[in-house]
């Protein structure tokens, strides 16, 4: 028997307004696609709402009042996202996401730093947004691709990893699997890759919203996470660069915001962080994204991870009996080497149908192929249906789960 | 959305109706939903401008595979030109029932292949037009 913090869990729901909303069937949400996207807590919708309300206004350079509190509260939000994975200020750099993180990376770091026959090292569980990027920088500078091995259970085969690393200038790998819930053991990776001498990405869309991360302890150069995957709204998210590399490296996107002084044959550039952040930026979604943090540090993101620890561990021991009728689950089965998903099929019963099934009992999963098409290719898998957890479910969403998987085998008569 | 999956939804899922492939198509199509990775390919024997015989293949979910099955036995013996202009009543009609606006791609991919196959170029999609 698992012992949940339910007293916790509650209070935590009572946070999230949508939560409380029925479905226009009258069933109760149960939301499981975190994965994909977070539910929004009461403290950051509200925090929009005041920044529109009170003290809208563009940033930095604004004289008076509200001008002056919006750009204090702006840089306030990259300092607590700095704190919340042990960084300092100037190396936060607001992007839209993740992606767009990634990008900066690959656009403005890639293209002087990669040349033809260079190697960049990645895995087969990645994204498609830690993919196709390095894909279309390998295109352009003539630097090519190489993978570290899935095996079967969705685990990286690390027994070449000495020889995979030999001569690689970029390592870019993730956190944690969006498709499988792998954790990819960085503190094995990491070290061998700091030693040859590669430059070090990390992924950490599916990592900053449900693990510790300490960017100084993990001696990563970049870390890219999206906001709104860790209770914050869509539209922002972060790229943790080391400073010295920052400050060598080119602007990415030009124009206001980002110089020091502009004459109309030459330009000089902005300091660190702002010299990343052409043009007005996303205030107050980067406000919420403070906020977001905030919320996430009063629960603790050990209680984060534990909590997750315990929903997987009673996941599995009620998923279980399924098995035996053609519950089929993918990824690592273990808890401790695992984060809040669970990829599965269920018999012949494909996972669209059973999103679409699951849909009318209030159940939110997601179906497909989780933008890890090459994954899926190998693992011959055509889709498979996905369940994430976050800090807003219980033992309650598990049980609607199992439930919502029996009425598919009826409907499917299976 | 569950009430979709009636006995002979399931049963053309299941046992689909020509499936497999021709020895030598007069015309053929391929395509896939990029949204769900649903595929399915249409095969046609056409002789003096009718579908004498029709094979479909691909993968997905039931609802693309059980239109795509149904499909095939409503469009023997006719004629191409009037494949070529099938509108997705045909479709809505072979199931039945209402589909959920997020599902009609799935429903209509079998229909876009074939009308593909019959105008010689991709189609744009039945629920579009």
């Amino acid at each position: 028997m698992i012992a949940f913090d339910e007293q916790t869990a509650q209070r935590v729901i009572a946070d999230f307004p949508i939560l409380a909303r029925p479905t226009s069937r009258g069933k109760r949400l149960v939301y499981l696609d975190s994965a994909a996207t977070s539910q929004k807590p009461n403290a950051v919708i509200d925090a929009l709402d005041t920044y529109y309300r009170e003290y809208n206004a563009n940033i930095h350079r604004g004289v008076y009042e509200i001008a002056a509190r919006a750009t204090d509260e702006f840089e306030a939000a990259r300092a607590k996202v700095a704190r919340f994975i042990n960084a300092q200020p100037q190396e936060i750099i607001w992007t839209r996401n993740a992606t767009e993180a990634i990008n900066l990376v690959a656009y403005s770091w890639g293209a002087h730093n990669l040349h033809a026959g260079d190697v960049i090292l990645t895995t087969e569980i990645e994204h498609h947004s830690n993919l196709v990027p390095w894909q279309v920088l390998a295109e352009r500078t003539g630097a090519t691709l190489r993978f570290i091995p899935v095996d079967g259970r969705g685990e990286l085969i690390l027994d070449d990893i000495d020889r995979l690393l030999e001569g690689v200038k970029l390592l870019a790998i993730t956190h944690v699997s969006n498709t499988l819930g792998t954790i990819t053991p960085l503190e094995r990776i990491l070290p061998k890759a700091r030693a040859a001498g590669a430059t070090i990405l990390v992924d950490g869309a599916q990592g900053a919203p449900h693990l510790p991360v300490d960017v100084r302890a993990l001696d990563v150069d970049f870390y890219a996470f999206s906001g709104h995957k860790m209770l914050a709204p869509t539209g922002i998210g972060v790229l943790y660069g080391k400073r010295a590399l920052l400050e060598a490296m080119p602007p990415f996107l030009a124009g206001g915001d980002m110089i020091r002084k502009v004459g109309y044959e030459r330009t000089s550039f902005n300091d660190l962080p702002w010299k990343f952040e052409a043009g007005t930026s996303n205030i107050a979604d980067a406000i919420g994204f403070g906020v977001a943090v905030e919320y996430l540090e009063a629960l603790g993101m050990d209680w984060v991870r534990a909590h997750e620890r315990d929903l997987l561990s009673y996941a599995f021991e009620r998923l279980a009996p399924l098995e035996a009728r053609g519950l089929a689950i993918y990824g690592p089965k273990d808890p401790a080497r695992s984060s809040g998903v669970i990829s599965f099929n269920f018999a012949d019963i494909h996972a669209h149908d059973m999103a679409s099934i699951l849909d009318t009992e209030g159940i939110c999963i997601r179906a497909g192929h989780h933008c890890t098409m090459p994954l899926m290719d190998k693992m011959g898998w055509s889709a498979t249906a996905r369940a994430s957890f976050y800090v807003y479910n219980t033992a309650a969403d598990v049980d609607a789960l199992v439930e919502g998987l029996e009425k598919a085998a009826r409907v499917f008569k299976l | 959305m569950d009430d979709f999956y009636r006995d002979f939804i399931l049963d053309h899922y299941r046992n689909p109706r020509n499936q497999g492939h021709l020895d030598a198509p007069s015309a053929s199509a391929e395509d896939l939903n990029p949204l769900c990775g649903d595929r399915i390919r249409m095969e046609l024997d056409v002789r003096d401008g009718v579908i004498r015989d029709v094979r479909f293949s691909g993968q997905g979910c039931a609802i693309s595979q059980a239109s795509a099955s149904m499909l095939t036995e409503s469009i023997k013996g006719m004629r191409l030109e009037d494949a070529a202009k099938l509108s997705k009543d045909i479709v809505l009609e072979n199931v039945g029932i209402g589909i959920s606006p997020t599902r009609m791609k799935c429903a209509m991919l079998g229909l876009r292949v074939l009308k593909s196959a019959a105008i010689g170029e991709i189609a744009g999609w039945p629920d579009e037009e």
